[in-house]
C-alpha cells in the first residue's frame, strides 16, 4: 500500500501494513519461521533483505520460493509464480477477489503472509480445469451467467468450492449468506447463487 | 440471412476464458525484466510540496528510482481534448509542479524490483507541505457557483426554458417545491486501474485498463509528444469500470513516465484507497424539483435546478436536468445547471450519468405529487404522457413508456398495492411498493470496424471496442454471424487493441448501436468483395454472372432464386488466394437525428420491507420493463439489467463517499467501508422487454442498455420507502436513521 506515514499517524519507526500485521500475530508467526529467518526479521528492516526460503505445492505443482516476509500468497502467487487467474481487487481483506483454498479452506489470500503457510496446499483458478474438461462450477458459471466482466469470477469459484465443502450451500439464501464475503460489483449475484446451487446438486 | 442469431441468448464467447483464469486484464501482462511502480499520494488537500526525501528510501532494497515534480521530465503536454474529457478546463498535469489541488493528488512515484520493495518505499517517502485550508464542501457558502461554459450534449444547456414555468407553478392550484441531495459515489470496479507500460525505442506499449482505447492512445501521444502511432494500447478484458475507464488518467502518464526513466516496462496497479482519488466520481448534486399540477394531475409546470460538483480545474458536466425536457407533457418548463467548484479531483460519467441523479429528484417529485393529489403513480404519469418531445418539437423515434409501465405492473402485482402510506404488512414488517420511470439517451457515433474471411472458413471481426462486462465480444459475435450467414462458432470477433478500427468511447449505451452497426457494413461490404471476386474467376460457377443477380444466405453465393447450394466464403477465398478483408464504417444519418427524438424509457418497480422498530431496510422484489428497441441477446441484456438495478440499490441505500472537510480525505475509501450491494442484499430481480421495433435509430434498431439498467432504481426504492413507512426521503442514500425519525 502506499499510504503516505503521515496519515497513518504511528509514533515511531514506520511500518507498512504488513509488518504491523506481522508484528501484530507476531508469536504465531515468529514461531512459523525457521530460526535463521527470526534473527534476520529482527535486524533493521531498511538495509537488509529477510528473505527466506520456502515450499509452497500450488495446483499439486511443488515451488520452493524465495519470498520477502512481508509477501502476501496473492503476490507470490500473481507477481512471482505469474498465476495472475487470482485477482487483487482491494488488497484490504473486503472484496473476495483474491480467494484460493489454502489446504482446503478458502482464505483471502491478499490478507494470507506466504510466510506463514510454508507447506501449505493451495489450489488456484488455474488448476481447476483438468485435461481440458472445466469443473463442473465453472461450467455452472458460464451456465448461469455467474459473471459479467469476469474479475471477480476466480474469487467467486474458489469461494462457491469452499462455501459447497463447508456444507454451506443448502439452499439459496444459505448460498447468498456464505457467498457475501465475494463482492461483484456487476451485480451477477442471481447468476452466481444459480451456479453454486447447481454445482453442489451435481456433486 | 438467418433471422434468428440476433435475439438469441447465446452463451458467453469468452465464458470460459473468464472461469479458468485465463483472461487477462491489465495487470495480468507480466512483462520481463519489469519493476513495479507505486505512486504516492498527497496527505492534504491544497497547498504546496515543500520537500521529499526522497534520498531515505533511495538507500532502502530494491528502489530503482523516486522521482517527483523536481526530477520528472517535463513533459510536453500537447493539446489534447476528447469528447470524454470536460469542454472547459485542462487536465491534471502530473508531476510537473509543486502544487497540490486537492487530496490524494500524485506527489511521486516509486519504482522498485519488487512490488513489495516498491510499496515499503512509498509508504515510507517523507514528504512535507506547506497546507492552506481547501473547500471541499458544495453547500458551503463559500463555494462558488458557476454556469457552465459549454455543453457536453445538446440538451445539456445550463439554462433551458418553455412557457413560464415559475408562473404556472405559482399559480397552481397543487403544488410540490422540494430540495433533493444525492452523495458522492466511486464507480469502484472490481479491477483497480492498472498499467504496464513497455518503451522501445521511442514507441510505447500500454497494456492499461480503459474504456476508449483510441482515445488512450491519442491522449498519450500529446502528453509525450509523439505521434498517434507510436502508442498502442491493449486491453482486452476490463474488470469492470462502469465510467471510470472512460478517461485516461494521471497514473497512465506516470507508468510511461516511469518506464523511461528506468528504461525497463514498469507495472502500475492503483491502490484501492487510490481509486477514491484520481480517477473520478459521480458528483454531488443538490436539485430543486418544483411541479405546478391541476386537481386532475395534469402538469401546468415544471421546474428543475440542479447543481453538482466539480474540480477547479476543470468544469465537469452531466446530463443532471435533461430528462425533465422531454419525459412528461407540459407548456412550462424551465431547468437549470450549475457547477460548484471545489479543490477536489474532477468527477466523471458514472453509470446513468446525469440522468439517473435527475430522475430521482424528478420520479420523487412526481410520486410525492400523486400522494397530494390522491392518484395512483402511474396513473399520473399516463394523465402527463406526452406525444412528442415537446422542447425539441419532435416525434421520438419510439416510445414506450406507458406498456412498460403495463407490463411490469403486471408482472410486479402493483394491483395488490393499497395506496395508503404504512397500509402494508407482512407481520411486523412494513412492507412499501413504489415505481419510478427510467430514460436514457439512445445516442451513436461514428465507428469502424474490418472483417476478414479466411481460407479455413473463419471470419475475423476487428474493432478497438472494449467490454468491460456487459458481453461485447458476445453479441458482436452474433451480430456479424448474423450478416455474415454464418454460425457464430465459426466468427472471431476481436477487440481491446487500439491499432484496430477506431470505435467510439465504450459507454453511454452506444457500442452495440455504433460499433455493432460498423460490423454490419464491414461483413456487408465484406459480401460485396466476395461477390465480385466469385463472378470474376473463370473457375467459379458464378463466373460472369451479374452481381445484382446473385444474393447471399446462410453464407453461401447463388444466383437468385436457384436452387443450387450456391459458393461458400471458404470456396471463394480458397480459389481466389488471398483472404477477403473489408472496413466498414457507420453514422447516424444527420438528417435522421434532425427529425426524431431518440430515447429508450422503462418502468422500475420497487417493493421494500422495512423493520419498524430498527429501520432496517431490505428491498425484495426489483421489475423493470424496458423498450430499448431490439434486444440483441436476452441473456445478457437480463444481466445487464439486473446489474443495473443491484447498482440502483448501491445507489438508494449505500453508497457514498464521505469527504472529511478539514482536508478532503475521502474517509471511507475502503471496500469495506463505501458499502456497495453484496450477496444477501439482492432480491428477487426481473428484467423485462417489451416488443419495441425501432426503424430510426440505426441499422440494428437498437438503443442501448448498459446506463438505463440503473436510472429508475433509485427512485423507486425511495418511492417504495416512502409508502412502507410515510416518509419522504430526499437524499440519498437512505439510511436507517432517516426512517427511524418516522
Ligand atoms: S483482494 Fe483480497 S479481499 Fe480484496
Ligand atoms: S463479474 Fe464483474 S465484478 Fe463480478
Amino acid at each position: 500500500m502506499a499510504e503516505n506515514p503521515s496519515e497513518l499517524h504511528l509514533p515511531g519507526p514506520i511500518m507498512s501494513r504488513r509488518e504491523a500485521l506481522q508484528v501484530t500475530a507476531g508469536a504465531v508467526t515468529l514461531a512459523a519461521l525457521p530460526p535463521e529467518t527470526v534473527a534476520a526479521t529482527s535486524s533493521s528492516p531498511a538495509v537488509v533483505k529477510n528473505d527466506m526460503t520456502l515450499t509452497m505445492t500450488v495446483n499439486g505443482r511443488i515451488h520452493t520460493l524465495t519470498v520477502d516476509p512481508r509477501q502476501s500468497v496473492l503476490d507470490v502467487l500473481r507477481e512471482t509464480l505469474d498465476l495472475t487467474g487470482t485477482k487483487k481487487g482491494c488488497n484490504q481483506g473486503a472484496c473476495g477477489a483474491c480467494t484460493v483454498l489454502v489446504d482446503g479452506k478458502r482464505i483471502v489470500s491478499c490478507l494470507t503472509l506466504a510466510a506463514m503457510h510454508g507447506g501449505a496446499q493451495i489450489e488456484t483458478i488455474e488448476g481447476l480445469e483438468k485435461d481440458g474438461v472445466l469443473h463442473p462450477l465453472q461450467e455452472a458459471f458460464v451456465e448461469h451467467e455467474g459473471l459479467q466482466c469476469g474479475f471477480c469470477t476466480p474469487g467467486q469459484i474458489m469461494s462457491g468450492l469452499g462455501c459447497i465443502a463447508e456444507g454451506h450451500a443448502g439452499s439459496p439464501q444459505e448460498i447468498q449468506f456464505w457467498m457475501s464475503g465475494n463482492i461483484c460489483r456487476c451485480g451477477a449475484y442471481p447468476g452466481i447463487v444459480a451456479a453454486v446451487a447447481d454445482a453442489a446438486g451435481r456433486t | 440471412m438467418s433471422a434468428s442469431l440476433i435475439g438469441r441468448p447465446l452463451a458467453r464467447v469468452d465464458g470460459r476464458a473468464k472461469v479458468t483464469g485465463t483472461a487477462r486484464y491489465a495487470a495480468d501482462f507480466n512483462q520481463p525484466g519489469q519493476l513495479y511502480a507505486v505512486i504516492v499520494s498527497a496527505t492534504v488537500g491544497l497547498g504546496r510540496v515543500m520537500d521529499v526525501a526522497a534520498a531515505e528510501v533511495e538507500r532502502m532494497p530494491g528502489i530503482a528510482a523516486v522521482i517527483t515534480h523536481r526530477n520528472a521530465p517535463k513533459l510536453p503536454y500537447l493539446p489534447h481534448r476528447a469528447v470524454i474529457d470536460p469542454a472547459v478546463g485542462e487536465r491534471l498535469h502530473v508531476l510537473q509542479e509543486d502544487n497540490v489541488r486537492f487530496y490524494g493528488q500524485p506527489v511521486a512515484i516509486v519504482v522498485a524490483d519488487t512490488l513489495d520493495h516498491a510499496e515499503r518505499a512509498a509508504t515510507a517517502l517523507r514528504v512535507t507541505y506547506e497546507t492552506r485550508q481547501p473547500l471541499v464542501d458544495p453547500a458551503d457558502r463559500r463555494a462558488e457557483k458557476i454556469v457552465p461554459e459549454a455543453a457536453t450534449r445538446a440538451r445539456a444547456l445550463a439554462d433551458r426554458s418553455r412557457g413560464d414555468a415559475d408562473g404556472a407553478v405559482a399559480q397552481a392550484p397543487v403544488r410540490i417545491d422540494e430540495t433533493y441531495d444525492i452523495a458522492r459515489e466511486n464507480h469502484n470496479p472490481m479491477e483497480p486501474h492498472a498499467t504496464i507500460a513497455a518503451w522501445n525505442g521511442d514507441r510505447l506499449t500500454l497494456w492499461s485498463k480503459s474504456q476508449y482505447l483510441v482515445n488512450e492512445q491519442a491522449e498519450i501521444a500529446a502528453v509525450f509528444g509523439l505521434p498517434a502511432e507510436n502508442v498502442e494500447v491493449i486491453c482486452p478484458f476490463i474488470g469492470g469500470a462502469f465510467g471510470t475507464s472512460l478517461r485516461t488518467w494521471p497514473h497512465v502518464t506516470l507508468a510511461a513516465l516511469a518506464a523511461r526513466h528506468v528504461a525497463r516496462p514498469v507495472k502500475l496497479v492503483l491502490t484501492r484507497k487510490q481509486m477514491f482519488f484520481t480517477t473520478g466520481h459521480r458528483p454531488r448534486t443538490r436539485q430543486r424539483v418544483a411541479l405546478g399540477a391541476t386537481p386532475e394531475g395534469r402538469l401546468t409546470g415544471v421546474i428543475h435546478e440542479g447543481m453538482g460538483e466539480t474540480s477547479r480545474y476543470e468544469q465537469f458536466m452531466e446530463a443532471l436536468t435533461n430528462v425533465t425536457d422531454y419525459l412528461y407533457s407540459c407548456p412550462n418548463v424551465r431547468t437549470q445547471y450549475r457547477l460548484a467548484q471545489l479543490d477536489t479531483s474532477t468527477p466523471n460519467h458514472m453509470r446513468g450519468p446525469g440522468d439517473a441523479s435527475g430522475i430521482f429528484a424528478l420520479e420523487s417529485a412526481m410520486d410525492e405529487l400523486s400522494y397530494k393529489l390522491g392518484i395512483d403513480p402511474i396513473e399520473l404519469r399516463r394523465r402527463n404522457e406526452p406525444q412528442i418531445d415537446e422542447a425539441e418539437n419532435k416525434p421520438f423515434s419510439s416510445r414506450s413508456l406507458m406498456q412498460c409501465y403495463e407490463l411490469g405492473s403486471e408482472r410486479f402485482g402493483w394491483a395488490r398495492r393499497t395506496p395508503k402510506p404504512r397500509s402494508m404488512r407482512d407481520g411486523r414488517l412494513l412492507i412499501g411498493m413504489g415505481a419510478a420511470t427510467a430514460t436514457y439517451p439512445a445516442f451513436h457515433a461514428p465507428a469502424s470496424a474490418r472483417v476478414r474471411l479466411l481460407a479455413d472458413g473463419l471470419a475475423e471481426v476487428e474493432a478497438a471496442a472494449s467490454d468491460m462486462g456487459p458481453g461485447t465480444y458476445t453479441s458482436m459475435t452474433q451480430v456479424a454471424a448474423e450478416f455474415l450467414g454464418l454460425p457464430p462458432e465459426q466468427v472471431r470477433f476481436r477487440l481491446g487493441r487500439s491499432a484496430y478500427p477506431q470505435t467510439p468511447s465504450h459507454g453511454g449505451s452506444w457500442t452495440m448501436a455504433s460499433v455493432g452497426s460498423a460490423i454490419r457494413a464491414a461483413c456487408l461490404e465484406a459480401q460485396a468483395q466476395a461477390a465480385r471476386r466469385a463472378v470474376a474467376d473463370t473457375r467459379s460457377p458464378l463466373f460472369e454472372a451479374s452481381v445484382g443477380n446473385l444474393e447471399w444466405s446462410a453464407g453461401h453465393l447463388r444466383r437468385r432464386g436457384e436452387a443450387s447450394t450456391g459458393l461458400s466464403y471458404q470456396d471463394i477465398v480458397a480459389r481466389t488466394g488471398a483472404p477477403v478483408e473489408a472496413e466498414g464504417s457507420a453514422q447516424r444519418d444527420p438528417e435522421v437525428a434532425e427529425r426524431y427524438s431518440m430515447h429508450s424509457f422503462g418502468a422500475v418497480f420497487a417493493e421494500v420491507a422495512i423493520d419498524p422498530d430498527v429501520g432496517t431496510i431490505r428491498v425484495r422484489h426489483i421489475v423493470g420493463a424496458y423498450g430499448i428497441g431490439r434486444v440483441v441477446n436476452p441473456l445478457l441484456a437480463r444481466s445487464q439489467c439486473t446489474g443495473g438495478m443491484i447498482g440502483g440499490i448501491g445507489m438508494a441505500l449505500m453508497e457514498r463517499t464521505v469527504l472529511d472537510l478539514r482536508d478532503g480525505r475521502p474517509v471511507n475509501a475502503h471496500m469495506a467501508d463505501y458499502l456497495m450491494p453484496v450477496n444477501l442484499d439482492i432480491p428477487k430481480l426481473e428484467a423485462l422487454f417489451v416488443d419495441e421495433v425501432d426503424p430510426h435509430v440505426n441499422p440494428l434498431g437498437v438503443k442501448g442498455l448498459g446506463e438505463i439498467a440503473l436510472v429508475g432504481t433509485a427512485p423507486a426504492i425511495a418511492n417504495a420507502v416512502f409508502h412502507a413507512t410515510g416518509k419522504r426521503v430526499r437524499s440519498l442514500p437512505i439510511h436507517i436513521e432517516d426512517v427511524l425519525t418516522a
